[in-house]
């Protein structure tokens, strides 16, 4: 072996010790930063929540996860920030869960929520880390999905037509399990090299996955 | 309800302002797909819609 040939693969193999290294830590703080969520969720539940926090836990979340997570995602803070952020939608959701544990069948309906999301993300990720293909080609498709999913919603909230807030939540789950396979290709890949980003990205695709399924589940399966 | 629909007007605008420098960034710079790319994507999302049926028909 020539010394750029052994140079190439010894660069190769620290990129892919790396690639490993990113898709650890992100698995590791995923796995921390949703069991944290859980405990929150049971928490607001606990001390019965009004359901309105659910709004202000999304809105304060969405601020810090814009503003401030991009610039501590480098620091030892930016895992306060994370945990701060998935805490607070852990904690919105508890009052949105205990409205559908409420409904005749709700166990049932939370539990196939729960078991749906994790079987679609561990589904997806798994796919991708096996093929390492790569999913950024539908980056433009999901930007302008997302797009128009975000006036549907703002038009919906006026309109309250539920059978577009059924069409919507079927969207999301489409467009947040291209995200999925697109991040965690990234992350194979060597695109992602900020496991907290990583994190926040996947976390957020899979909090989306589950609010959408709940409210598809609660259509379907209600006792309306 | 009003402070709910606005509430969630700020959380839908916040949404949009998130998006926003995503789809410039692929407007800008888009990657184009190989041959077999879609029908694979396709395939896998079409997975995925039928596992959510199957999920909708377990709780009816």
């Amino acid at each position: 072996m020539d010394q750029r040939t052994m140079r190439q693969a010894s660069v190769a193999g620290l990129s892919s010790l790396e690639t490993n290294k990113v898709l650890k830590n992100t698995y590791l703080l995923l796995s921390a930063t949703l069991g944290f969520s859980a405990v929150m969720a049971v928490m607001a539940m606990a001390l019965n929540v009004p359901t309105g926090a659910y709004l202000i836990c999304m809105i304060a979340s969405m601020v810090l996860g814009i503003f401030v997570l991009p610039k501590t995602a480098n620091s030892g803070a930016g895992l306060g920030v994370i945990f701060l952020v998935t805490g607070l939608l852990g904690f919105g959701i508890g009052p949105v869960i205990s409205l559908y544990l409420s409904m005749a069948k709700g166990p049932m309906i939370v539990a196939t929520a729960l078991g749906g999301t994790a079987t679609i993300f561990l589904g997806l990720s798994a796919y991708a880390t096996m093929t390492k293909r790569d999913f950024s080609f539908m980056g433009g498709f999901v930007a302008v999905g997302m797009m128009v999913v975000i006036v549907s919603m703002i038009a919906n909230i006026f309109l309250q037509i539920p059978l577009a807030s059924l069409g919507i939540s079927a969207a999301i789950i489409m467009l947040m399990s291209c995200l999925i396979l697109m991040q965690t290709g990234a992350i194979i890949r060597g695109g992602e090299t900020n496991y907290i980003m990583a994190t926040y990205g996947l976390y957020l695709s899979i909090f989306n996955i589950f609010i959408s399924l709940l409210q598809i589940l609660g259509i379907f399966g209600g006792d309306d | 309800m009003e402070w709910m629909q606005i509430g969630a007007l700020i959380a839908m605008g916040l949404m949009a302002f998130a998006m926003w420098p995503m789809v410039k960034r692929w407007r800008e710079n888009p990657v184009e797909a190989q041959e077999g790319d879609w029908s694979t994507a396709v395939f896998i999302l079409g997975l995925v819609a039928l596992f959510v049926l199957m999920l909708i028909w377990s709780v009816q």
